[in-house]
């Protein structure tokens, strides 16, 4: 589904992405951890075409085809999302209006009709239902004064209305408290099936206790110095990403 | 008061249009010509143009000394044109200006029907439709080009309640006795240096007037269109809501794309006596000017409203897309005890295009109440002004303002102000003032974007987000035509 190539990409003349590789299959759960300043962010980012970033190297592929010659609009038509670690406010928008735009724009995208208010509000109902969302909370402005769990929560529910094939889920456990994490997890297992994939990018541990990775990669000055499954995140727990730089280190030396 | 003044940073290193403003460049596409022979005057300005279009209207012989005392007036001015407004434009040479053009008809019209095809046509592709069978129901439409009305749909259905919707001509034929008595009685013709110039040449307009205790079961509309070059257009509207009724009122218009500047300078009166509502809302998308700022209509406006009876309420609702300066402060005098005054608005420019609009609230009465809801866009190289006074009176015992200002910046070489003026006589009064500035920003966008929202979509989305509570005072059947039209004006500002 996912195929990175030796991807290579910075801000301003500053290299962050020093050559990763990764491929996600579908019906996969990955997760990638790192360190504060290891390039997760700019990973997510730069799959989701922002332009702050430039690449200078590599390639991505997704369901076969050139990601990074794509504008982000077109990146979400074919099936990709990006869960914002800080999701932006639009005030006067409702939520609600945002997201019929959304899915019409998705839907436009690939050829279909839009739906219409009935056929949505079908759609939302049961979707609200699936990730317990109040409709209060959808007819508020965009994340305007939402709290940091609303924000993340209505990010899940936005990824449950757009039905993306690759859901790349960017420190959506940062900042909330463990009931929180609860439900977002949920939310997430929900959706799991064996069409999709998803991308979690983490700084703790305890998101995985909730959602089960088949694989862990550590991320760590812009390469991926080490894959493996679910154990190496509790071994990453338990010593702390210093054994990894330990283990560079010593690798380095040698 | 000393002003409040945002400016964006200016970056005269960096010439290059940031992404957000490359999305504001779109055609307008009101700006085609009707060509139709028209009737019109010589060009320029003196007493014997002013008796022409006196006699040409068949007008009272009080009605021309009333137009001559206003041209006097305006002459004394002359030199004296407003300066203090935040715009900027060469000098205007009035003497060049055609200050009457009508369509030439084979036959005056009796009915609607007998409108010439061709001027019919104009207003169709304007989305006008004149046809009673095929309007939205609940619309009744006079129909304005250059200087005079050619028709009024759904006289006759309105006339049956005592309701009277005609132009402006044909009230000073019918209903003199009114005319007389509310003429000038709001914006008297001293007032100003373009309510002055309006007075001596105004040529049509729209008249309306609701008895007493009537409900105007549709929605009044005027659609004013320039056509002819080289013409300024002056109309004037009158309003009067008699004891316990209602009306609300729209207007719209346009005009052609030409290289020249063309003046709209337009009087607005209304009157609410006691229990009576009035909801006035405009929709104004004159031609800009291109994107390098040629063109476009000059708009300088007097609209003022009197709420003169007891718990009376005048609202004024504008959606400012188009002109290439606006000149715009639609006001209430709350004369009335109990009396309420509204204003909400909504101000876009694009390009080069210059706004200093906003509202004056007259505060004479007890326990008065007035909003101002003012939400200000600008993009492209432009400027746009809030300026606005609450003026609270000795006896004005309890009066309440709230007022809230909003401005919302596309790019860094456009400029957003507000001038807000505060002036209170009484202690027992209350008054609130509130202003935000932000801009777009890239993250609002790409996370459109990353929703599958193209980058101008995503601009009307957040446009629409900002402008959202002066959009719902708008009525129905026009909220949607007026949401379209922020879109369009900022078309090409984001890329």
């Amino acid at each position: 589904m996912l195929k990175i190539q030796n991807l290579q990409a910075g801000i301003e003349g500053r290299t962050i992405l020093k050559g990763i590789n990764l491929e996600i299959k579908a019906g996969e759960v990955h997760a990638i951890m790192g360190p504060n300043g290891s390039g997760k962010s700019t990973l997510a980012s730069v799959i989701a075409g922002k332009t702050d970033y430039e690449v200078t190297e590599g390639r991505i592929e997704f369901m076969g085809k050139d990601l990074l010659d794509m504008l982000p609009e077109k990146r979400a038509g074919e099936g990709l999302f990006l869960g914002f670690q800080y999701p932006v406010e639009i005030p006067g928008l409702s939520t609600t209006n945002f997201i019929k735009t959304a899915v019409n724009e998705l839907r436009k995208y690939r050829g279909e009709e839009p739906l219409d208010a009935v056929a949505f509000l079908r759609l939302m109902k049961e979707k609200m239902a699936l990730m317990d969302i109040q409709q209060p909370l959808l007819s508020r402005s965009l994340n305007e004064g939402f709290s940091g769990g609303e924000k993340k929560r209505n990010e899940i529910f936005q990824m449950a209305m757009l039905q993306p094939k690759l859901a790349i889920l960017d420190e959506t456990d940062s900042g909330l408290d463990i009931d929180a994490i609860r439900i977002v997890a949920n939310g997430v297992n929900k959706l799991r099936s064996k069409d999709n994939a998803v991308l979690l990018i983490t700084h703790y541990q305890r998101l995985l206790d909730f959602i089960i990775p088949d694989f862990v990669h550590v991320l760590y000055n812009g390469r991926i110095v080490k894959s493996g499954t679910k154990e190496l995140a509790l071994e990453l727990e338990l010593k702390g990403y210093d054994f990894i730089k330990n283990d560079l280190n010593i690798a380095e030396t040698v | 008061m000393k002003p409040e003044i945002y400016q964006s940073p200016k970056n005269d290193m960096n010439d290059e249009l940031s992404t957000i403003e490359k999305t504001v460049l779109s055609d307008y596409k009101y700006g085609f010509v009707t060509d139709i022979e028209a009737d019109e005057a010589p060009p320029g300005l003196n007493e014997d143009i002013i008796r022409f279009i006196s006699a040409k209207k068949n007008e009272p012989e009080w009605m021309l000394e009333w137009r001559l005392k206003a041209f006097r007036h305006w002459s004394r001015l002359a030199a004296e044109e407003p300066k203090w407004a935040n715009i900027e434009y060469p000098p205007i040479s009035y003497q060049d200006i055609i200050y009457y053009s009508a369509p030439k008809q084979k036959v005056k019209p009796n009915s609607l029907e007998e409108i010439d095809p061709e001027l019919r046509r104009t207003f169709e592709k304007l989305g006008i439709s004149l046809d009673e069978q095929k309007r939205l129901s609940g619309v009744a439409v006079d129909a304005v080009i250059d200087s005079v009305s050619i028709g009024t749909s759904f006289k006759e259905q309105l006339g049956e309640m005592g309701i009277i919707f005609c132009s402006m001509t044909d009230a000073i034929q019918e209903h003199p006795d009114l005319v007389r008595k509310y003429l000038s009685s709001v914006v008297p013709i001293t007032d100003n240096y373009f309510a002055a110039l309006n007075s001596a040449v105004f040529t049509d307009g729209s008249f309306c007037y609701i008895p007493k205790g009537v409900r105007c079961p549709m929605e009044l509309s005027t659609y004013f269109r320039i056509n002819a070059e080289n013409t300024g257009q002056f109309e004037r509207t009158l309003i009067i809501a008699e004891q316990g009724s209602y009306v609300s009122y729209l207007e719209g218009c346009t005009a052609p794309m030409r290289d020249e500047h063309q003046l709209h300078a337009a009087v607005v009166e209304l009157i609410a006596l006691d229990d009576a509502e009035i909801k006035y809302s405009t929709v104004q998308n004159w031609y800009p000017g291109d994107k390098q700022g040629k063109g476009g209509i000059y708009n300088f406006v007097t609209k003022r409203g009197i709420c003169k009876g007891n718990n009376s309420k005048i609202s004024w609702t504008q959606v400012e897309t188009g002109s290439a300066i606006t000149w715009k402060y639609p006001s209430v005098i709350l004369k009335g005890d109990n009396s309420t005054g509204e204003f909400y608005s909504v101000a876009v420019t694009n390009n080069y295009q210059q706004a200093d609009t906003g509202t004056k609230m007259q505060h004479l009465g007890k326990n008065t109440k007035s909003r101002i809801v003012s939400k200000g866009i600008s993009a492209g190289f432009s400027n746009n002004s809030y300026r606005g006074l609450v003026h609270v009176a000795k006896n004005a015992v309890n009066a309440r303002n709230y007022s809230q200002c909003d401005s919302l910046l596309l790019g860094d070489k456009c400029g957003a102000h507000t001038f807000p003026y505060i002036e209170v006589k009484n202690n027992t009064s209350v008054v609130e003032h509130e202003a935000t500035t932000s801009k777009i920003g890239e993250d609002q966008i790409f996370y459109c974007n990353q929703r599958g929202i193209d980058s101008e979509t995503a601009v009307a989305l957040i446009i629409n987000g900002f402008a959202r509570e002066v959009m719902n005072q708008l009525p129905m059947e026009f909220a949607v035509e007026a949401q379209k039209l922020l879109a369009v004006s900022l078309e090409g500002s984001v890329g």
